[in-house]
């Protein structure tokens, strides 16, 4: 069992979990994540560990409330036990002196992004941090990023807070400004389509982008094949193989549509939590 | 045991569930021997003096000895024999391919059929986990401590047989569970999960630490094992759980599984409650399973259970050479799955959604044997063929997993990435470590990885009391 240890509310759909787990703690990398599992009935749901305690073996998730598992994630306390914790999973990041980077976080990819962009800045890089939301209310850690990031550009899509924008229309301005060839590389981490559009961008001028791919996943050690992608041709397995890949490289259509295969059934498990569970996680 | 014994000469009939009832639920199909049948069965048994049913064992159950204790009703008596030899009875009385190891040896089974040896041994094992099972004794504490990696037959085997001789064991598993492929492959109907947790629990009776939720290579190194965490010796029996795709177009659209991913949804995570369970899976009116073996059969089984109007295994060679257990074929035929034999699929096409709604295939010939002895299927020019599906599951084998292999120093590995350990006593390049089972053998079975557990049980006792000296 694994106890929530601290519990803060960005929104009513993203919440922040500070979970003691010091295996996970002692080892983890950016880039890397969890697979929870929250009672004996529940999934196994993959979340990035977007930042960690090594001292104190805990920790933090951010997450947003999209479904079934999350929201009943949501409606448990700090003093309250996850039923499993496993990881750290995945490849982390490749960390090194690259030069210039920028690192977008697009709504609750922000967290994942957090811990890279520090690694990358505490390696000698010069880290530009670009953040988007839909609006305001959805924002959150503008002052963890600050510190993460060497300078730091936030927008909304509905210009409630700082700027109106997508996190693409800042990309393209700095790489106008800044020259392509002054930026080594781009991070992009957020939902699909933003990470696909920001790729679209980077390949019009060349540079490359890394961006960290959410596949469905059961296990996450590479037994089951549920989170297979095509790279560059070739099949990966997002779990082991990523979950950062070269954006130029990666299949998103095909990545959209596996993401899709058990919409009927979310939907399904998400009714049949509202109308039954008494954990309050439903309206 | 009487001397001129009427000769019975089939064996006592498996009660079993009904075919067209079962298939579709997930309770037990063999539904296990009574006390009267279990003796009558035990009854058959000639005794023979030289044991040839037991050079069929890879683990060389005491098969004689124990039948002779069934026959006489000493049940508890039985058990304990069978436990001299074999620390998980319930699953290999379930799941051991009898008609290739201890009944394929047995005398009867010249004239007649075999004795029934797995049933026996299997109602044994319930008998007494009905009754609860006695803690066997436990030597008096070494001081040493060994990690298993991996929660499999092979892991569970070596792990008790170290606590049994005064070791302090701890199991360390990546999944939520233990028991391996146990508790994710094989289907509940064909081996209860409650049977292999109570052996699990019998684990922890004899002081075995388990750590679910263990990635080692992640969380820890088996390097780091023992040069962090003071583990004096670490036996790895990590499975083979990589699946194998078949590599041909179309094979990541939606609604094609590997065999793995489809079980462990089922088993592990009881799909088939949902939603009062979580995890989902969508099976739809007709099922390919590719492949002819044991998972091939446990999917194909499984799909008609989740729903399925159709069930097809498609494989490309004849129904002789399927490597299933021959009950397994029996029973999947009972219950309704269609063979597509000396077929292979070329190609899989997905809708405009990215849904599979066919398969392209070839049909087969069988040319001359290879090197296996078995017929090497040659395809026919031109029999290329449509076969619409809407589902697809790959059952076409495992590899070793990479993960700990990758991240252990000085570890040997084989071409297939399978680490190379001495097969008797499981000892690998690397000292300390040693290893067994499918991660060892590649997919092989229950009673093999249990076999190289308990062997490297022995070799790693040896090592550590030659370590104290
Ligand atoms: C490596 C990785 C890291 C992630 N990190 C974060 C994070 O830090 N914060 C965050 O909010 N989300 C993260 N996600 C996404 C998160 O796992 C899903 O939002 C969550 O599983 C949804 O579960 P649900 O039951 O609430 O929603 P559901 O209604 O079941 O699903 C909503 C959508 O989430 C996705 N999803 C569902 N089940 C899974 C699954 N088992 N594995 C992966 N995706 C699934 C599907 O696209 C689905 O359509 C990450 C995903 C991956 C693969
Ligand atoms: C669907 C199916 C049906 C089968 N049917 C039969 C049958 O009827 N009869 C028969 O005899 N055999 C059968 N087999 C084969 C048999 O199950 C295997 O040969 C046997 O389970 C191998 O045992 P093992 O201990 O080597 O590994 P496994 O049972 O594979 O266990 C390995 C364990 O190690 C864990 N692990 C892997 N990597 C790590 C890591 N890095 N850190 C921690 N833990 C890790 C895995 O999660 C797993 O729990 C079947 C196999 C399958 C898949
Ligand atoms: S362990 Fe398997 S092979 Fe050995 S006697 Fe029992 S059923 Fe037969
Ligand atoms: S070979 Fe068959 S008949 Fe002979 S002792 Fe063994 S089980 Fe009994
Ligand atoms: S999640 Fe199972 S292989 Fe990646
Ligand atoms: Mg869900």
């Amino acid at each position: 069992m694994f106890k929530i240890l601290e519990k803060r509310v960005f929104s009513p759909i993203i919440k922040e979990m500070v979970i003691e787990a010091p295996r996970v703690a002692k080892k983890c990398q950016p880039g890397q994540f969890v697979i929870l599992r929250i009672d004996d009935a529940g999934e196994r749901i993959p979340l990035t560990i977007a930042d960690f305690d090594r001292e104190k073996g805990t920790i933090t998730i951010v997450y947003q409330e999209v479904g079934k598992t999350t929201k009943q994630l949501g409606a448990m306390e700090a003093g309250d036990y996850l039923k499993d914790f496993v990881g750290p999973l995945g490849t982390p990041s490749h960390i090194e002196n690259f030069g210039t980077v920028i690192c977008v976080g697009g709504g609750v990819g922000v967290a994942p992004v957090f811990p890279i962009a520090r690694a990358l800045k505490e390696a000698g890089n010069h880290v530009i941090g670009i953040m988007g939301s839909r609006t305001k209310e959805l924002m959150f850690w503008e002052d963890k990023m600050r510190e993460a990031c060497t300078e730091l550009f936030v927008t909304t899509d509905d210009g409630s807070y700082v700027r109106k924008g997508f996190v693409t229309d800042v990309l393209k301005e700095i790489i106008e400004e800044r020259g392509k060839e002054n930026i080594a590389m781009v991070l992009a981490i957020g939902p699909q389509p933003m990470m696909r559009a920001c790729c679209n961008v980077t390949k019009e001028y060349g540079v490359k982008t890394i961006v960290s791919l959410n596949a469905l996943m059961v296990d996450g050690t590479g037994m089951c094949g549920c989170c297979r992608v095509t790279v560059g041709g070739k099949t990966r397995f997002v779990c082991v193989d990523g979950p950062e890949f070269d954006g130029h490289e990666v299949d998103f259509a095909e990545l959209a549509r596996r993401g899709a295969t058990f919409r009927a059934e979310e939907q399904r498990a998400m009714e049949h939590h509202t109308c039954q569970c008494g954990c309050g996680g439903g309206k | 045991m009487a001397e001129k014994k009427q000769i019975i000469p089939e064996k006592h009939p498996m009660p079993a569930q009904d075919p067209v009832e079962r298939a579709h639920n997930f309770n037990e199909v063999a539904l296990g021997y009574d006390e009267e049948t279990a003796v009558a069965e035990a009854q058959r048994c000639l005794q023979c003096k030289k044991e040839p049913c037991r050079q069929g064992c890879p683990v060389e159950v005491l098969i004689p000895q124990f039948i002779k204790l069934v026959a006489e009703r000493d049940f508890a008596g039985a058990i304990r024999k069978i436990k001299e030899k074999n620390a998980l009875p319930a699953v290999c009385g379930r799941v051991c391919p009898q008609e290739n190891q201890c009944e394929k040896y047995c005398t009867m089974g010249k004239k007649y059929q075999p004795v029934a040896i797995g049933r026996l041994e299997r109602f044994c094992a319930d008998w007494e986990l009905a009754r609860g099972v006695e803690a066997p004794a436990v030597a008096p504490p070494t001081g040493f401590k060994v990690a298993i990696v991996g929660s499999g037959p092979s892991g569970l085997t070596c792990a008790a047989d170290l606590a049994k001789k005064g070791h302090d064991v701890t199991i360390f598993e990546a999944l939520h569970v233990a028991g391996g492929v146990l508790m994710y492959g094989i289907p509940e109907f064909r081996l209860p999960k409650k049977v292999v947790q109570a052996e699990v629990e019998n684990l922890k009776k004899l002081g075995v630490h388990i750590e679910t939720n263990a990635v080692v290579g992640k969380f820890a190194t088996v390097d780091e094992l023992m040069e962090e965490e003071g583990f004096d010796a670490v036996y790895i029996g990590t499975g083979a759980g990589l699946p194998h795709f078949m590599g041909i177009p179309g094979e990541n659209s939606c609604g094609v599984y590997s065999a793995n991913e489809f079980l462990t949804r089922t088993n592990l995570m009881k799909a088939y409650c949902f939603p009062e369970c979580d995890t989902p899976i969508k099976v739809g009116k007709k099922v390919a399973v590719l492949g002819g073996g044991n998972v091939a059969m446990d999917g194909a089984r499984t799909a008609l259970r989740l729903g399925a109007e159709e069930s097809w295994i498609v494989y490309r060679r004849s129904e002789k050479e399927l490597p299933a257990r021959h009950e397994e074929v029996e029973h999947a035929i009972e219950e309704g799955v269609k063979f597509a034999l000396l077929t292979s699929p070329t190609e899989i096409i997905a809708d405009e959604n990215g849904w599979v709604k066919a398969m392209r295939c070839i049909k087969y010939e069988l040319g001359e044997p290879d090197a296996s002895g078995r017929c090497r299927p040659v395809p026919i020019e031109g029999s290329e063929f449509t076969m619409e599906v809407d589902t697809v599951v790959v059952a076409i084998g495992q590899g070793p997993n990479p993960l700990v292999p990758r991240t252990t120093k000085g570890l040997e590995l084989g071409k297939k990435g399978n680490i190379v350990a001495n097969l008797e006593t499981g000892a690998t390049s690397k000292p300390g470590v040693y290893a067994g089972g499918d991660v060892v053998t590649g997919a092989a079975t229950v009673i093999l990885a249990m076999g190289a557990g308990r062997v490297a049980a022995n070799s790693i006792h040896d090592y550590l009391m030659n370590k104290n000296k």
